[in-house]
């Protein structure tokens, strides 16, 4: 059984270390050049070379994407809130929300820029009206599947509407509240990214965009490498922090 | 008999304006009386209005004509005097088994507004009551890591918690396996002769309703209507011996041939 445990963890890191080992021996073997396709080795090399400047960026895509990650929790466990608790807000609002939902966010960048100029403001607005539906719709589905059963309990205990969300509703939404935040962070890097390589001169979007178009193919994969580690442990904080608060909901895995 | 305590004067329900128009009643015209601390049986097909039933008990719904009366009082609102439970446990899993007991007396007055300050004396109170139902030890477990019919105790206990002078039963044993159920028909027996509340009882087990009711009321198919009341005239205290004499299988027979009637109507 342990055993079985200790290959689980290892399984991912085998095979993301296989499938380097394979692009590095594809990359030699039919000599790639690096303008087309760079080899895990040049990327690394570019990653060591370009440190500083690629930490900066880093640094500067990652607070972007907390503060509008941040701004999207606190609007979408409102707007969940008022959408999952009244039958009339759900009826009025989430056609709405849906119609929104299926805009492409990249489409708001150049207006965004307009009301807020180049730079910071697009690419946290951007990660916000990305990541927000997500987390808008799993507090509203919490809420709004409560038992009708475990409601006349309390109801006719003379709980009033709040009395029966707070002691029941949110405790009860918090696991799809916690999953909702570990696909709504890795959406509000995409966003974050895709405003960057529009409108912004830091960032690993913008990174991404003038690696690019300086033919330097290399430094443009590090900037995707960094991407995907900054949202692979944003997801795993996330889903550790899943499992230490809401153990009862997955029960049985442990 | 002495002062009624549930008191049904003629009611029907509609659940909404589009139905009573059409004179589409869940419930005709129910009158039944019970006296304090009598333990109620109410069988019948499903579907005949006996959820409805309860709804009206507790005050969750108005009838549409006619009148409740619980307690001497007019129905007018959530009543709560009154502990439920439901054939789904409906526990809580993020609550502990004594947090989830707990839980009524969170809500309703005078328990809420003191709640913080006589923690400790409530939390030796459901663990007192926990203890009654065979549950001493189980207390810092979560609900579901009980058993079925260990939640379904848990269930009552969160019902009785805060000393209803009412306890309505919503099918509570239905999911359980025969010999589980047996046993909480003894527990809910033991409770209910030391405390005395007043019980009312939906089931569609027959032997249920006869081995612990005082009255059986039998219910028609939808509309519901009240077509039999039997006073069950067994000696109490009743054991499950009981289950086996023919005057248990006789009253049992009884009450089947009745269902079976409305059935065929």
């Amino acid at each position: 059984m342990a055993r079985k445990k200790n290959l689980e963890t290892i399984a991912p890191w085998g095979l993301l270390i296989a499938s380097i080992l394979l692009w590095q021996l594809i990359c030699a073997a039919f000599d790639v050049s690096e303008f087309v396709f760079p080899s895990p080795l040049q990327i690394v090399r570019s990653l060591i070379e370009f440190a500083v400047p690629i930490a900066e960026h880093a640094w500067r895509t990652f607070w972007t994407t907390m503060v509008g990650f941040a701004i999207s929790i606190v609007v979408g466990v409102v707007l969940g809130f008022v959408i999952g608790s009244s039958r009339l807000a759900y009826a009025a609002m989430y056609p709405l929300m849906t119609a929104f939902n299926a805009l492409p966010k990249a489409a708001f960048v150049p207006i965004l820029v307009v009301w807020f100029g180049i730079g910071v403001g697009p690419a946290i607005l951007t990660a916000f009206l990305i990541s927000f539906f997500p987390i808008m719709v799993n507090i509203a589905t919490g809420l709004a599947t409560l038992e009708p059963e475990l409601e006349d309990v309390l109801r006719v205990l003379g709980a009033k509407r709040l009395d029966v969300l707070i002691k029941v509703g949110l405790p009860r939404s918090m696991p799809y509240f916690f999953a909702s935040l570990k696909v709504a962070i890795t959406l509000a890097f995409v966003g974050t990214t895709v405003s960057e390589m529009n409108a912004s001169n830091e960032g690993i979007g913008y990174l991404l965009i003038s690696a690019g178009s300086a033919m330097k193919m290399p430094l443009a994969f590090a900037g995707l490498v960094v991407i995907a580690a900054m949202a692979m442990a944003m997801y795993e904080l996330f889903s550790w922090i899943e499992r230490h608060t809401t153990a009862w909901a997955h029960r049985g895995q442990s | 008999m002495s002062e009624a305590f549930v008191d049904f004067n003629e009611v029907w329900l509609a659940y909404n304006e589009e139905l009573l128009e059409r004179n589409d009643f869940a419930i005709e015209d129910i009158t039944l009386t019970t006296g304090e601390g009598e333990f109620i049986a109410i069988v019948g097909p499903s579907g005949c209005g006996k959820s409805t039933f309860m709804k009206l008990a507790t005050g969750l719904k108005m009838p549409s004509r006619g009148t409740v009366r619980i307690g001497g009082q007019q129905v007018t609102g959530p009543l709560k005097i009154v502990g439920m439970a439901f054939q789904a446990p409906t526990l809580l899993p993020w609550r502990t088994t004594i947090d989830n007991v707990l839980l009524p007396l969170e809500i309703v007055e005078p328990y809420r507004s003191q709640f913080k300050k006589r923690k400790d004396e409530y939390r030796e109170r459901a663990r007192r009551l926990l203890a009654t139902v065979g549950l001493q030890g189980y207390e810092d477990k979560f609900p579901w890591q009980l058993s079925g019919g260990m939640q379904q105790r848990a269930s009552i206990c969160r019902a009785l918690i805060h000393e209803p002078r009412m306890l309505l039963l919503d099918e509570p044993f239905g999911a359980l396996d025969a010999f589980t159920r047996e046993e909480l028909w003894n527990v809910l027996r033991d409770l209910w002769t030391a405390q005395r509340f007043n019980v009312i009882l939906v089931t569609h087990d027959l032997r249920e309703a006869a081995y612990l009711a005082d009255t059986v009321y039998v219910m028609s198919k939808r509309p519901g209507r009240i077509v039999t009341r039997r006073d069950i005239d067994l000696p109490r205290p009743r054991d499950l011996e009981i289950t086996y004499t023919k005057q248990f299988t006789d009253l049992v027979h009884e009450l089947r041939s009745r269902i079976g009637e409305i059935r065929k109507s």
